[in-house]
């Protein structure tokens, strides 16, 4: 009879648990089905220079952070101050994917912004991006020696994000041949 | 005022005109049959920015690119399953409108029928207990003195 009288509240308990689950979890992440698998291939020209083209073949071999930009994009500027202070510190190669933007947009940006990458390609029509499972911008990828996803950040990485997670992970995949 | 209805209803039924030809760019077809497959891939495709949205009712510029490459796929000769695939294997079973069964779909598929199961078998247990204890039984002795007592109730509320 006890037992009974507090299957509401049990009930209730339940409920309590399975939306705040639901709530806690961030329906716009999905997780990317890349992570674990080869960078998908892609060959573009550069923002600054048209006639250099650059594939992921440039950062084979080392540990590198592609982030994907646009000049178009609001989170990307609060993001960026933080990879161009990281660039500064740190030797990590990152290579940037502009996204769907306008070559002089993109230029001025970086002029006015500061340049953290050692070249970005230029996607003007989003094909690499929808080949990269981009959908949203900004978006960042740690690709490992072997040419690997190993992890991805949607939205705008964060000091926080960028110093516990990512950069532990850059040292841990340094090490590895 | 029947004036004004009519404006709006025509207002309106505009409105939703532009939507799905804001929607659609116009692709050209050679065959009826790819036409009709395209139609039903990008209604089976989630908008992956506007999530409530199939690609073919968003806006967006990635829905925009999603048709596009739907489009060029079909004409490249691509089948249904291998467009799917290809969706899938960036974007996860998240970008098909009607997931695929596994393990972490498992709840989702089966959850309303496990809940009717349970539910049914709830009622099963409660029809049997009521069967095996029937309501209290009376004796025709009574079952008059009921009556009477009732008959009696009724009279006083008569009153």
């Amino acid at each position: 009879m006890k037992l009974r009288a507090l299957l509401p509240l049990i009930g209730f308990l339940a409920l309590v648990v399975l939306l705040a689950y639901g709530l806690t979890n961030d329906p716009k992440k999905i997780p990317s089905p890349l992570i674990g698998k080869a960078a998908p291939q892609f060959e573009l020209p550069t923002v600054l220079r048209p006639g250099k083209k650059i594939s992921n073949k440039d950062f084979q071999g080392k540990v590198a952070l592609f982030n994907v930009w646009a000049s178009w994009c609001g989170a990307c500027r609060d993001e960026h101050p933080i990879l161009v202070k990281y660039a500064r510190q740190h030797k990590t190669t990152i290579y940037g994917l502009n996204y769907k933007d306008q070559r002089s947009e993109a230029i001025r940006w970086l002029k006015v912004f500061g340049n953290p990458y050692i070249a970005s390609a230029y996607d003007v029509i989003g094909n690499t991006g929808i080949d990269w499972g981009v959908y949203g911008v900004p978006e960042t990828f740690l690709v490992d020696k072997k040419g690997i996803i190993r992890f991805k950040q949607i939205g705008p990485i964060t000091e926080k994000i960028l110093y516990k997670e990512i950069h532990p992970l850059i040292q841990k995949l340094e090490k590895e041949s | 005022m029947k004036q004004i209805h009519k404006i709006l209803t025509v207002i309106l039924l505009s409105l939703t005109c532009l939507n799905s030809l804001a929607a659609i760019n116009i692709y050209q077809f050679d065959d009826p049959v790819k036409k009709e497959r395209f139609y039903k891939l990008i209604d089976e495709l989630r908008c992956t920015v506007c999530q409530n949205q199939t690609i073919a009712a968003s806006n967006a510029g990635l829905a925009k690119d999603l048709r596009n490459k739907v489009y060029t796929m079909i004409q490249q000769g691509k089948t249904d399953e291998e467009i799917k695939t290809f969706m899938v294997e960036r974007f996860t079973d998240f970008i098909l409108y009607k997931p695929p069964v596994n393990n972490t779909t498992f709840l989702l598929w089966a959850g309303p029928v496990i809940l009717m199961c349970i539910a049914f078998i709830f009622l099963l247990v409660n029809i049997r207990k009521r069967i095996s204890n029937p309501a209290v039984e009376v004796d025709e002795l009574e079952h008059e003195r009921i009556q009477t007592l009732l008959a009696h109730e009724k009279e006083n509320n008569n009153d």
